[in-house]
């Protein structure tokens, strides 16, 4: 008896509860706020305390260009978010596909630069303790961004397809939180990696 | 209210295979269904994990007994710890709030059903990869190997140097897959409770279960989580061959601990506030009173939620932290007694003048009363760091959590048990084997935990297989043995009582207690859909409105 939906469920006027979508994603970015401030107090915990080298002033270099292609994504996906309220779905398409070039290219500057650190610097998770913990904070957010870019390219699909209306914009918001988050958590670990710990 | 029924003709056709039926279970979606998966999955470890306990406490009944060697009894005091805190306590309390909780705010589900059962499946499996470690331990070269490191698997232990196999990988992924089962379910108790409830129903007159379940889902997202950040980091050392905990390349075994505590603390309230639920619903319809101070109870909870993130390192006074750290940790730790001590003086104000009856439900709550007061007591006896630098790592702090764990939160699980097995099954546990079940139960606890606080003081280390001869702990020992051995007898009574009264009970009715809550509202048991239509509250017993049209709570509120 379990697949029995009543279809005669209907707010009643006047009470109105948030979106459980929105809950949820605002549960889940607590959760995950937590793995990621473990992540950093390690990182901050054991800095300079690598037994030997290479240290991060000697092997890091400060990515802004492909920070600033992330950060500037937060905006190009609000804005795809306020078209497809309005209906505009051929306007909305362009901007997410933007948001996702942006974050594709976030993605290949991460690459870019851990193939220089292990090829040129020798630089590998198990070469000292700022490798552990740079390699597990970096990846740990890549691996955030990896996922929302697989969500942004199946709405992309549906988009595509023409399956995605106004009609979903609750869920573009939802997927758009995320997208913030993930976001949000780089300029903490930008700040942390790259300003406070060089 | 929502007393008419929906029939469902087709899917109530009678004699169906059993493997529809089976199908039905393992894909279903239902809240209810979901629910009794967990406690189901619950007990079974249960047994598994009570077993384990009584194997120790026959290798300990006297000194240099040889029942099971070193090597089994690390093993077993493992296999134990993990077992009961992630999956015997966290999935039989989350089968209650998932049971329960929509149908106290009057929903018709959980807000993701598929994320529950999802949920579910995946705690079900970290149970089972934990089990399975005794097979694949040592990837099946010989004998079996389970987790041997302790359930705090303190570094370096857990360094492949000195945890060589699979074990310590199986216990690794087994908790993990059950954080991420937690997390997944506290998501949902929260979204549900936030935007799933009845018309009418304000947060302030949500019955006090929705409320303590949504601090402590609160709790779960970010408490359970850094122990999965620590799991991943442990995956790392042991795979990618990483140095977070590896003391030789300039890593810290101490940052294990703090990680592991800034879990393992919290997780005791997690555990504690989904029972304090029950005894906040139990307490007053069997005092026929509402709930004394309804929003101190609210306060206080959310008061614990908060202090109890504060107090991890009180489990590392002995490893030796500067004063400044011990000063902090123990007095956040003494702090979180007062909210404590708020809702224990609520429960006997709910108590005081009422017209108290004495069911088995009621027994086992005022059981929870007496015992929780005494751990809580102990405990701040072990908050004092100069106390604690005497008695850490003895069989005092095993007596002191064991009596917050068995004494606490098992008797308030079986009050949840005894009071709505009716709503769940249609049938009520039988009384007199409850009673029986009642006071075995309690004779067995004080005989072993009490006794346990002895030999600690006297000096006896905890985790050890063995103990010389004269000391002072043999009689102890025995006596600990015995109490066990007598709730083993008591748990057994138990299950013959859920079991026969599944087919042999009394017929229920929808509210065999006289209670007030939405629950009590529908039929027992609950058709699957919960409500025919989604009732309308006015106050915070809907069920006394109805009941007394004259004098409804809605005037007083």
């Amino acid at each position: 008896m379990s697949a029995v939906t009543n279809p005669l469920v209907r707010q009643p006027a006047g009470w109105i509860l948030p979106d459980r979508g929105k809950v949820a994603m605002a549960c889940l970015i607590v959760a995950e706020s937590a793995i990621f401030t473990i992540f950093v107090v390690a990182y901050l915990y054991y800095l300079g305390k690598s037994v030997a080298g290479p240290t991060p002033s000697q092997v890091l270099q400060t990515p802004i260009f492909y920070s600033a292609c992330l950060l500037f994504s937060s905006f190009t996906i609000h804005r795809a978010g306020n078209l497809l309220q309005r209906g505009r779905r051929d306007r909305f398409l362009a901007w997410w596909v933007l948001t996702i070039v942006l974050g594709g290219l976030f993605l290949y500057g991460t690459g870019q630069e851990w193939h220089r650190l292990i090829y040129e610097h020798g630089l590998t998770i198990s070469t000292n303790l700022f490798g552990t913990t740079y390699y597990s904070l970096v990846g740990l957010h890549a691996s955030h961004l990896v996922a929302g870019l697989t969500m942004l390219m199946i709405v992309l699909y549906f988009g595509v397809t023409g399956r995605v209306t106004e009609d979903h914009s609750p869920r573009i918001e939802v997927l758009s939180m995320y997208w913030h988050f993930v976001d949000a958590v780089w300029v903490v670990v930008f700040i942390i990696v790259y300003v406070i710990g060089r | 209210m929502s007393t008419e029924v929906i029939p469902i003709e087709a899917l109530q056709a009678a004699g169906k295979p059993w493997t529809e039926t089976l199908h039905e279970w393992v894909t279903t979606v239902d809240h209810k269904r979901l629910g009794l998966l967990y406690i189901v999955l619950a007990l079974l470890f249960l047994v598994v994990g009570g077993v384990e306990a009584l194997i120790m406490r026959i290798q300990l009944v006297h000194a240099h007994n040889t029942f099971v060697s070193p090597q089994v009894f690390n093993r077993l005091f493992t296999m134990h710890g993990t077992t009961m805190i992630f999956f015997v306590a966290m999935p039989i309390l989350f089968g209650f709030a998932n049971y329960l909780v929509p149908l106290m705010i009057g929903a018709r589900d959980m807000a993701f059903p598929r994320l529950n059962a999802f949920s579910f499946w995946l705690s079900a499996l970290g149970g089972l990869l934990l089990y399975f470690s005794l097979l694949g331990g040592s990837g099946l070269y010989g004998a079996g190997n389970a987790p041997d490191v302790g359930w705090w698997a303190y570094a370096p232990l857990t360094a492949k140097a000195f945890s060589p196999g699979h074990s310590s990988d199986y216990w690794t992924i087994a908790v993990m897959l059950s954080g991420f089962g937690s997390v997944g379910t506290a998501i949902n108790i929260i979204a549900t409770i936030l935007s799933m409830r009845c018309p009418g129903m304000h947060l302030g007159r949500m019955p006090l279960l929705a409320w303590l379940n949504l601090v402590m889902s609160g709790m779960v997202l970010i408490t359970v989580t850094p122990l999965t950040a620590a799991q991943l980091m442990l995956l790392v050392d042991r795979y990618l061959g990483g140095h977070f905990f590896d003391t030789q390349a300039g890593g810290s075994a101490v940052l294990w601990m703090h990680f592991f505590w800034i879990f393992g603390h919290p997780e005791v309230y997690v555990l504690i506030l989904p029972c304090f639920a029950f005894i906040s619903e139990i307490v007053p319809v069997f005092s026929r009173k509402p709930i004394f101070g309804y929003p101190v109870m609210v306060g206080a909870t959310i008061c614990i939620g908060f202090v109890s993130m504060s107090v991890w390192a009180h489990h590392m006074f002995t490893i030796g932290m500067n004063s400044y750290a011990n000063s902090f940790f123990t007095i956040t730790t003494m702090a979180v007694g007062i909210p404590t001590g708020i809702k224990i003086f609520n429960w006997l104000g709910t108590m005081w003048g009422g017209r108290i009856q004495f069911k088995t439900p009621m027994l086992f709550c005022v059981g929870f009363l007496f015992q929780f007061l005494i751990a809580g007591l102990t405990g701040i006896m072990l908050a004092s760091a100069p106390f604690d630098w005497q008695l850490g790592n003895s069989y005092f702090v095993v007596a002191h959590f064991h009596y917050v764990i068995v004494g606490g939160i098992l008797f308030a699980l079986f009050a949840a048990f005894y009071y709505w097995y009716p709503k769940i099954t249609g049938r009520m546990l039988s009384e007199s084997l409850g009673k029986l079940h009642f006071w075995l139960f309690v004779i067995g606890f004080h005989a072993t935990f009490d006794t346990m606080h002895i030999p600690g003081i006297l000096g006896m280390p905890r985790r050890i297989y063995t103990y010389e001869p004269g000391r002072g702990w043999d009689a102890l020992n025995l006596v600990v043995s015995v109490g066990t051995a007598i709730q083993a007898i008591a748990i057994l009574i138990f299950v013959w009582n859920l079991i026969s009264s599944y087919w042999k009970g009394a017929r229920a009715g929808n509210d065999p207690w006289d209670a007030w809550t939405l629950e009590w509202s529908v039929a027992s048991p609950p058709p699957a859909y919960n409500f025919a239509s989604i009732p309308a509250v006015a106050s915070r017993r809907p069920l006394w409105d109805l009941k007394h049209p004259e004098d409804p709570d809605s005037l007083y509120e």
